[in-house]
Parts: C-alpha cells; sequence; structure tokens
C-alpha cells in the first residue's frame, strides 16, 4: 500500500496537487506561530511519499514528526490539520448524505451491535427522546462508532446552524450540549451503576466509575466539536475556519484574558517551567566563571615547579545568593497574574537564600509563612488570597498606600543582597503615588524590578502611573505570558 | 539500500512481539525513521518507556544496541573518540634512540591503532547492523549538543588527525529527553518529533496485562482505572508507566482480586513518592464526586 516503490525510483514521484497542499498547510502552520523552517518543510515531502496517504492517522503523524518540534504545540497542529484536511477523506464527506447514518459512511465496521436497528428507518425523524437514548447506550457502552453517530445527529438537529451566520463553532457547540444534557445522562448512568450491584459502592468505586462516564463524555464532546468544524468549514472554507479557531501558543497565552481552560493548562505549564529554570540556573551558576586568584595556594603549588607559579589556583567563586523580595498586587484586575508569579518565585526558592512574599490590594501583609513547610503550592496561594490582611480601606488598589506600609514594616529589612520585584499594573484609582519609597528602596536594595502585566501602549493610560515609578526601578517589565515571564526570571538569576 | 520495515502495521506487530505496546504515532515514526534515515528525538515524561523504544527496535531488528547515558560534563573524549596517550608514549619510547623520520612517527602514532573509539563512533564504524540510543540527552550542556550534529544530519565523523570517518551502515539513532530543558533548534532540526505521553487507559491495561505474568484481566482492567484517575489530579508527578507495573506486580502478590479503598491506601506509595501527592489523591479518590477535568 505504500508509495515507496515511486519514491525510490523517482524523486518526483508526487505530483504537484500534494505539493500545493502541502504548502498551503505549511502556510497555516506558521500563520498560527509555529515555526516550521524550510529543512523541515522538505523533510515533511520526503515523509509523506513514505505513507500511505488514504490511512489518514498515519499521515497525520508523518506530519507531525517532521514540522511540530514542541510538544505544546501539538495542539495547534492538531486545529490546523483537522480544518485543513477536514473535507478531505472519505469518512469526511459533507453535503447531501450527511443526513445519512453514520453506519452507512463507515462500510469498515458494518455489523454493529444492536445500535443498527434503534436508527433504522432513517436518522432524520430520531425523536428527542430516541437521540436521548442513543446517547445513554453509546456513553454506557463506550462504543465510538455510536458516538460518532449520535454526534452528528445532535448537532444537526439542535446546533441550529445556518449557513454564512457569523458565529463561532463555540456558539453552536454550546446550544448542542445544553440540548444534550450529558450532566444529567451521567447522573443516571452512575445510579444505574448502584443498581446492578444491588449494594451501594463505595465513594472510591463511585469515583472510579465517574472518571470512566467522564472520559467518554469528552470524547462525544470531541466528536461533536468535530462534527461542527466539518460542517463550518464546508460553509466557510479551509482560510476562514483555520483563521477564526487560530489559538495563541500556550507560552503566548495572556495571564489576564485567559480562558479556565488555558488557566488550568499554564497552571500545569507552570511547574516544569520552574524545573527547567531551576536547572538552568544551577547550571550557570557550575560553569561560571571561577573565582579570584588564591595567592596562597598558588605559591604552594609553585613550590613543586621549583619557585615558579606554572600552575594558578583560584577561589571557588563565592555562590551568588540573592534575597529576593516580591511584592505583589492582588487586587482583582491582576489577581491572575501575580499568582503565577508567586507560584514561579516559590518554585525557584531553592535557588536563592531567602525569598520573602507580600501581598497588597490597599493594605499590605506579609504571606511568606504562608508557603513555609508547605508542600501544595496550589493551597498556600488559596489561603494567601483568603487570609491575608489586604484591605485597609475599601479594597480598591492604593499602591502608595501599600508601599508606605511596606516601607514603615519593612524597609530596614532590605539590604545591598536584596532583589525586590514588584508585581503590578500600578492602576493606583489616582491616589497619592507616593513614588519616593520606590527611589529610597533603590538606594538600600540592589534593585528593584517592576513587572507589569498590562501591554506596554496600555501604560500610563487613565490611572496607570507606572512611569512615576518606573523612574527609580532599575527595570520594567512588560510580563503577560509565559514567554516573558521565562526570559525575565532567566535574566534575572 | 533495503528497509528495515514493511510497512506501519507490521512493526506496530513486532514491537509487540517483543513486549513492546507501540501505538499508531510512535511505530508510525519509526517507520519514517527508517525510510528517511533520519534521528528520532523521543521526548515525554519520565518512565513512559522511551528508552524502552530504542531497545525493542533493537532487539526485533537483530541489531547491536550502542548507548550513550548523557550527563552534565559529557565531552567529545567521552562520546566520541580519543587518542590513547599512552600507547602513543609507548610507541615513541620504543623509537627512542633510532633515527626514524619525525613525520613517520607522527602518521604513525595518529593512526588507527591508537584511536579508542567512543560510543558514537563505534556506532558508525561498526559494520553490522547498530541501534544507536543517546539517552537523556537534554543532561548535557548546550555547547555540547553541538558535538552531536554532524553524526546526526551525516552520519560521520571528522577527526582532526585522520580526516573524516563516514558510517559504514546508516545506523536507527534513538535520542531521549526528559525535557528539563529546550534544547537547541539546531539538534531538534536534524531529528524527527516524537513525543510519548502515559498511554490511554486502554493502551495501559494491554502493557499491563503483558508484562506482569499472572494477573488476571479484571484487575489489569482496576488498576489501568485508577491509575487514570490519580493522573488526571493534579500532583507534583503523576504515576508513571513502570510504576503502574510496579504496582499490578505488588497487588498480585498480595493476592489481591479487587481494588477497595484500603488495599488502594495501603500500596499507594508505590504509585506516587511524594507524601503530599499521596495526601492528596487519597483524599481526591475517596470523593464520589470527581473533579471535573
Amino acid at each position: 500500500m505504500t508509495v515507496t516503490d515511486a519514491a525510490d525510483a523517482t524523486p518526483e514521484g508526487v505530483g504537484d496537487p500534494i505539493l500545493d497542499l502541502l504548502n498551503g498547510f505549511i502556510v497555516q502552520l506558521r500563520a498560527a506561530g509555529l515555526p516550521v523552517s524550510l529543512t523541515e518543510n522538505l523533510d515533511a515531502m520526503q515523509a509523506i511519499r513514505h505513507v500511505p496517504l488514504e490511512d489518514r492517522e498515519t499521515f497525520k503523524y508523518a506530519l507531525a514528526a517532521t514540522l511540530v518540534k514542541h510538544h505544546n504545540h501539538w495542539k495547534a497542529f492538531e486545529t490546523v490539520f483537522e480544518v485543513y484536511f477536514s473535507l478531505r477523506g472519505d469518512e469526511y464527506q459533507v453535503g447531501e448524505e450527511l443526513v445519512e447514518l453514520p453506519e452507512m459512511d463507515d462500510d469498515e465496521q458494518g455489523d454493529q451491535q444492536g445500535s443498527g436497528d434503534q436508527q433504522g428507518g432513517g436518522g432524520e425523524n430520531l425523536t428527542p427522546e430516541e437521540l436521548a437514548e442513543m446517547l445513554y447506550q453509546s456513553l454506557m457502552r463506550g462504543d465510538q462508532q455510536m458516538m460518532r453517530g449520535v454526534a452528528r445527529q445532535a448537532v444537526k438537529r439542535y446546533a441550529g446552524m445556518e449557513p454564512g451566520r457569523p458565529v463561532g463553532g463555540t456558539y453552536y457547540l454550546y446550544r448542542t450540549l445544553r440540548n444534550l444534557d450529558i450532566d444529567g445522562v451521567l447522573e443516571r448512568l452512575l445510579e444505574q451503576e448502584q443498581n446492578e450491584d444491588g449494594e451501594a459502592p463505595s465513594d472510591f468505586e463511585q469515583r472510579l466509575a465517574r472518571d470512566e462516564y467522564q472520559s467518554r463524555a469528552n470524547q462525544l464532546q470531541q466528536e461533536i466539536e468535530a462534527e461542527i468544524r466539518r460542517r463550518l468549514v464546508a460553509d466557510r472554507g479551509v482560510e476562514a475556519m483555520a483563521k477564526t479557531l487560530r489559538k495563541p501558543l500556550p507560552e503566548d497565552v495572556d495571564f489576564m484574558h485567559a480562558s479556565r481552560e488555558e488557566m488550568a493548562s499554564l497552571r500545569k505549564a507552570i511547574w516544569p517551567l520552574t524545573r527547567k529554570l531551576a536547572a538552568r540556573l544551577q547550571r550557570k551558576r557550575r560553569h561560571g566563571r571561577k573565582g579570584p586568584l588564591d595567592f596562597r595556594r598558588t605559591v604552594r603549588a609553585s613550590l613543586s615547579y621549583g619557585g615558579v607559579p606554572a600552575e594558578p589556583k583560584f577561589r571557588n567563586p563565592r555562590p551568588h545568593k540573592p534575597e529576593i523580595f516580591v511584592i505583589a498586587d492582588i487586587s482583582g484586575s491582576v489577581a491572575a497574574f501575580a499568582r503565577f508569579t508567586l507560584h514561579l518565585v516559590y518554585a525557584i526558592s531553592g535557588q536563592f537564600s531567602k525569598v520573602r512574599a507580600f501581598v497588597f490590594i490597599d493594605g499590605l501583609d506579609e504571606v511568606t509563612h504562608m508557603f513555609e513547610g508547605v508542600e501544595d503550592i496550589n493551597e498556600a496561594v488559596h489561603r494567601v488570597n483568603t487570609e491575608a490582611d489586604v484591605v485597609w480601606v475599601d479594597g480598591h488598589s492604593d499602591y502608595g498606600h501599600a508601599l508606605g506600609v511596606f516601607w514603615e514594616k519593612y524597609g530596614n529589612e532590605i539590604g545591598p543582597r536584596t532583589s525586590i520585584m514588584i508585581l503590578g499594573d500600578a492602576r493606583n484609582n489616582y491616589h497619592a503615588s507616593e513614588s519616593w519609597i520606590i527611589k529610597a528602596m533603590n538606594e538600600k536594595a540592589r534593585a528593584v524590578h517592576w513587572l507589569n502585566p498590562e501591554p506596554q501602549s496600555y501604560w500610563d493610560t487613565g490611572d496607570s502611573i507606572v512611569g512615576e515609578y518606573a523612574q527609580h526601578c532599575d527595570g520594567t517589565f512588560e510580563v503577560r505570558n509565559l514567554r516573558q515571564l521565562e526570559a525575565f526570571v532567566d535574566n534575572l538569576a | 539500500m533495503s528497509h528495515r520495515f514493511s510497512d506501519v502495521a507490521a512493526l506496530k506487530d513486532e514491537l509487540a512481539g517483543v513486549d513492546y505496546l507501540s501505538d499508531e504515532g510512535i511505530a508510525g515514526v519509526v517507520y519514517l525513521a527508517d525510510r528517511l534515515q533520519k534521528p528520532i528525538l523521543v521526548e515525554g515524561p519520565a518512565g513512559t518507556g522511551k528508552t524502552q523504544l530504542a531497545k525493542s527496535v533493537s532487539e526485533i531488528t537483530g541489531a547491536r544496541l550502542i548507548r550513550l547515558q548523557c550527563y552534565e560534563g559529557l565531552d567529545e573524549a567521552k562520546a566520541l573518540y580519543e587518542w590513547n596517550y599512552k600507547k602513543q608514549l609507548l610507541r615513541i619510547q620504543a623509537e627512542g634512540g633510532s633515527d626514524e623520520d619525525w613525520t613517520d612517527l607522527s602518521d604513525d602514532i595518529f593512526s588507527d591503532e591508537f584511536l579508542l573509539t567512543r560510543p558514537l563512533l563505534e556506532a558508525i564504524r561498526s559494520e553490522e547492523p547498530v541501534v544507536l540510543l543517546i539517552d537523556e540527552v537534554d543532561r548535557v550542556e548546550v555547547e555540547t549538543e553541538a558535538l552531536l550534529l554532524e553524526i546526526l544530519s551525516d552520519y560521520q565523523v571528522s577527526i582532526p588527525e585522520l580526516g573524516t570517518i563516514e558510517a559504514k551502515q546508516i545506523p536507527l539513532v534513538f535520542l531521549t529527553s526528559n525535557n528539563t530543558r529546550e534544547l537547541s533548534e539546531a539538534l531538534k532540526r536534524r531529528c524527527l518529533y516524537l513525543h510519548v505521553d502515559y498511554p490511554d487507559m486502554e493502551r495501559e491495561k494491554e502493557i499491563v496485562l503483558t508484562k506482569v505474568p499472572d494477573i488476571t484481566e479484571n484487575l489489569a482492567d482496576q488498576v489501568a482505572r485508577v491509575v487514570r484517575s490519580i493522573r488526571q489530579i493534579e500532583l507534583k508527578k503523576h504515576p508513571s508507566v513502570s510504576e503502574t507495573l510496579d504496582w499490578a506486580k505488588t497487588l498480585v502478590l498480595l493476592g489481591v482480586e479487587k481494588i477497595d479503598e484500603q488495599t488502594a491506601a495501603s500500596t499507594i506509595n508505590i504509585l506516587l513518592k511524594y507524601q503530599s501527592d499521596i495526601n492528596k489523591a487519597l483524599k481526591e479518590l475517596a470523593t464520589a464526586d470527581g473533579v471535573t477535568p
């Protein structure tokens, strides 16, 4: 089935249409932000000669292996792939036959267990009850073909898709899911489970069962998404769809505007990031410069060369161990960002001799103790958000007052080894800035950095007074996504 | 040049024959690597069978496995080649007194006889087929990566005194990485990329069934389910496949037939290695509602 013979014989074995197709695909990948180099492009062309084009999965993996060199980019690749090749392939035919039953166009699964007769006689006339029953059955058995059938029917019936209507896929997805009431079906399935056993299952067993059904439900949701996407592509064309579905890569997701899903994936990404940073810091230290000349040992060594200092000896470098003070604004507007930075700073705290954390809104409180001895950073962050005493008057950011409190209580503890990081958007609600405190801090401390989660173009607009503080800082950085955060911490060390 | 594998499905079966259960992606990329004669960069969490993949491939192709374990401070002398300095000294001393020409002598001491081959050079000089495994490549420094580039793209090693040594046969090269740091673009560009993640439930069950003797299908199924549930919880370190296998073996030894909360609680330390993770997992598993992913 492979086309290897042709490939070995003539390099031109692949016709032009496929090259054009692939080129178009790569243009879309690049538009989605994936770095695809020319050599990788060539490799992909080589690769598809060796795989059977009719095998969609293998084709996909062949492209992925040559074009995607970073796991975080896999999702973006998959989206582009599904959109771009959604109308090419037998089982992905769209058009009149949409109303057909799933069994008919999936002929390799001709004999389906039982589900056929429920749907026989034309899926078009399925009542909502029948569809609900089908959904129930498919989730209970975890039957992939049947799920696909349900997905098609459900989208057709509930999504209410109209050609040319300028709404995104999420809207249709929401409509379909709302009508299907998957959560209700899950509850029913779980109850069913209990009745079958006769005795009530333990919480543990229930949990396992729930996870099982939940994973099937997720599978179903993916089928539905795929179906919607397919129809949208058929309606609007590949380029337009690829553009609407384009999402930022994980390292480019903006902290301030991340969706709940993106937040979860960011949280997952932060742990490996800290590990990476820690490893890098350690390496830098170990392979860094040597210390100053050790005169005594050099002379001692020179004795074995008859007094000629042939072998200079150096002191071990003194480990550079900065203290870090993190002062974070945790008011609503920047809370998500502050949480990430607290995570990060604490995860690398092993690398620094001392890390102290302060949070403020209009009052200020030290929260270092909340992280001590806590192994689960999420819990610590939660405690910070609920227990820290940060409200002074009305719970609206007041940088001036918060800095005043800091200076009064902790100002004396700033020493020449202290690096201070201030996280916030400097939106001060038109209170006094008290920027002299930053200046005073910087005179005592090693460095003062300001991290601002707002785009640079918003700085100093409205009630933002970051510029006023910035003139007394060693640096003001825009830190809106993981990439920028990583670059900053890397620089710091 | 003849190919090692006829097609993807056959490769997958062969791998299954040596107890390595692959999936479409894994088999597909290995197949491509053979056809395109390119190295494979295998990345993924620890304990998902990255190293095992290379071993299994060497087993089914009957090729010798040459392994280079990477570590910080790995250098040319340990990875590529080294001159046998002592032997060279002996050679010079043996000639001492005779009036041999220096150029002859230096030609002589920089010849094959005095060359100590290290894994990379050995892999390309070998006559018989070879699978080269460069393990944990993320442990070397960025600068050291450059050592690998020549061999990865052209299958050759340049030795200043001897010239360029080209491969007698093209080895199948696997590089593994635990992703503790970003590998350089240059290295990635030369490789096919394969990300091996934790297997899905079905495959994990199959793996447990193949690798743990005497396990009942029912128990294997439960093991896979519990492990999947645990992996959905946010933990410091998720259980790896090898830990799943250890757990399954333990359960078989203990004569467990059905995993209940009690058994899970008393043996979970095999799956999870952090106390905070253990506490969290036990707490989570005991709640029937589950977390919505």
